[in-house]
């Protein structure tokens, strides 16, 4: 704090100088963090835009070829596959794990004995990595040592083992288990504090006026959690447009290159084709897709209406 | 008793048994990946090797696949080592810094206030894999790629949105008043920040800790990314390549103890400051 006192203020009385003293203090408080922000935030996003309008090789010169890589984008079948790929996966997981959270957060809602051991459980897979989730459910799938094509030979459910990774359908589905079983206490926790905050005095107040369990459920509880399940949507419709790790680690996006995400096309343009400009091209779309979905969201969250 | 009061408590206890038996599966389906890869990681190697039917060791217990582990590479210390430093790092200065920041925005004046926050809040919008590519090209000129304080650096900044706004929220909690008779006493700026707000936002903090904590400690795509000396790799990084057979053919029962060593600290951190964990999750979520 020595640079505060050797600071001129000429023209200040004693008091002027103490408040600017004051607001000097203010932003040495908040300059570390703004200076990372702008270097490891702010300039990134500008350079990520100018290398967008570049060739930019890993080594060597880059030359400027203007909206090149965005006309590139527009025909290239394997940007606009990953794409297409990302937005299904996004939308079906997005419903699978709202499928079971909600139930989970039903289930959970009330305070009765062991709740606390049953969320803890549910909640477990939250906390643990998407890289070791990956890993363990690699195993699990893997079809000589894994648990799930022995399992089925032992059940007499199949004849031959099933190789999980082997087609498209069977990965995929086994990922969006993995998903829901990885996130689907996140949600629940989303939507028990929604639950929560529905005052207990109007659902005893429809109780007593006759209403059934499941007309309290569709009319009270459903309207009143609009904005809860709008969140959740979102947070996991953000998420899943951004998958990269289990589609990486379990299937190195095969097979036959069926299961490229966005993030992992731009990874692999970027990062082992070295093409850096238009692996920054393609971030630029994502990033407008996403600031989109987040603009939606705010807008979602601001209306009382909600959805 | 009469009938009616024993046909109530037969359906209260089937009620209850029935509750009982749901929370029991669920709870089992949730955590039975998690226990069957624990138990793998305990069997001999040759048994790891087979399907894992039944979960639990037949042929007794051995730490042969967490030693095998151990032999990938240079050495799964050093890579525990890499993550342990990164993430230990990430906490200390995450919390520096948004302790600051959160401090600064709550109780100061200044110029560009609003903007400044408003501009930091508002970078949670951004995907960070969206400025991958600059960022490489940043770390490289700094000298940092490739380096563990290069990717603190990375995870610090991805932090400080959730932690500032958690940090900024604990501050403003604080009375007024009580700030108000430290300056009395002639306290410093510091002095107060350190002795009289510090210990009154410290549940604040250990929400951004644990937070700081679980996601540099788990982050794979940045450090695939920047780290690309070997050497340097942290925990997610190594155990995808061993789970790709670089270094040889896979060996599961490895895969399942590398699992274990990654999920461990998540797991017990997680168990043990629950509260603080929760209480992130719907002040960052919800708010």
């Amino acid at each position: 704090m020595t640079a505060q006192a050797t600071l001129p203020f000429p023209s200040a009385g004693r008091r002027g100088a103490r408040l600017r003293r004051k607001q000097l203090a203010g932003l040495l408080f908040v300059a570390p963090a703004v200076l990372l922000v702008a270097v490891f935030f702010l300039v990134p996003l500008g350079m990520a835009f100018w290398m967008s309008l570049h060739n930019w090789p890993l080594l060597g010169r880059p030359r400027f070829i203007g909206l090149d890589n965005y006309l590139n984008l527009m025909s290239d079948q394997r940007f606009w596959n990953a794409m297409r790929f990302t937005l299904y996966y996004t939308v079906v997981v997005t419903i699978a794990i709202f499928a079971v959270a909600f139930p989970l957060a039903l289930f959970a809602e009330k305070a009765r004995p062991m709740i606390k051991v049953y969320r803890t459980a549910i909640f477990l897979p939250v906390v643990v990595g998407f890289g070791s989730a990956s890993l363990l459910w690699a195993w699990l799938m893997n079809v000589d040592v894994g648990l799930f094509s022995p399992l089925a030979l032992k059940l007499g459910l199949t004849e031959k083992p099933v190789n999980l990774l082997a087609r498209f359908d069977t990965t995929f589905w086994s990922i969006i288990v993995m998903v829901v079983w990885k996130t689907a206490g996140f949600n629940m926790i989303i939507l028990l504090t929604g639950l929560q905050g529905i005052s207990s005095e109007v659902q005893e107040a429809a109780r007593i006026d006759g209403a059934s369990s499941w007309q309290r459920f569709r009319r009270i509880t459903l309207p009143l959690m609009r904005r809860t399940i709008a969140l959740a949507l979102i947070l996991s419709v953000a998420g899943s447009v951004l998958a990269f790790d289990q589609f990486y680690i379990i299937a190195d996006g095969g097979p036959q290159n069926s299961t490229i995400t966005a993030v992992y096309w731009i990874f692999s343009q970027s990062f082992v084709s070295f093409r850096l400009g238009y692996g920054a091209a393609m971030s630029m779309v994502l990033l407008a897709i996403l600031v989109t979905i987040s603009v939606v969201q705010l807008r979602l969250l601001r209306t009382p209406e909600g959805v | 008793m009469s009938e009616r009061k024993v046909a109530t408590a037969r359906r209260r206890l089937f009620a209850t048994t029935r509750y009982h038996a749901i929370g029991l599966f669920i709870s089992l389906l949730f955590v039975a990946p998690i226990a069957w890869s624990a138990l793998v990681s305990f069997k001999p190697s040759a048994e790891a090797a087979r399907p894992p039917l039944p979960p639990w060791p037949v042929e007794g217990l051995s730490t042969q696949s967490y030693e095998n582990l151990a032999k990938y590479g240079v050495g799964i210390w050093t890579y525990a080592g890499n993550s342990l430093t990164v993430a230990a790092a990430t906490v200390v200065v995450t919390v520096i810094i948004s302790l600051l920041a959160g401090y600064g925005f709550s109780r100061f004046k200044f110029p560009l206030k609003n903007v400044l926050f408003v501009l930091i809040i508002s970078t949670v919008m951004i995907p960070f894999q969206s400025i991958l590519t600059p960022l490489f090209l940043i770390l490289t000129r700094l000298g940092l790629q490739n380096t563990l304080p290069g990717i603190v650096l990375i995870y610090v900044t991805l932090h400080l949105p959730f932690s500032i706004f958690m940090m900024r929220n604990a501050f403003d909690a604080v009375p007024k008043e009580i700030e108000d008779a430290a300056r009395v006493d002639g306290a410093s700026v510091f002095l107060m920040l350190r002795r009289v707000m510090l210990p009154l936002v410290l549940p604040g903090v250990a929400t951004v800790a644990i937070f700081a904590f679980l996601a540099s400690w788990n982050e794979f795509l940045a450090a695939l990314i920047l780290l690309t000396d070997q050497k340097k790799y942290t925990l997610p990084v190594m155990m995808a390549a061993v789970r790709s057979g670089q270094f040889g053919t896979i060996d599961w029962g490895a895969v399942q103890s590398g699992v274990m060593l990654m999920m461990a600290p998540c797991l017990a951190l997680f168990l043990l400051l629950q509260r603080y964990y929760i209480r992130g999750l719907t002040a960052g979520a919800v708010k």
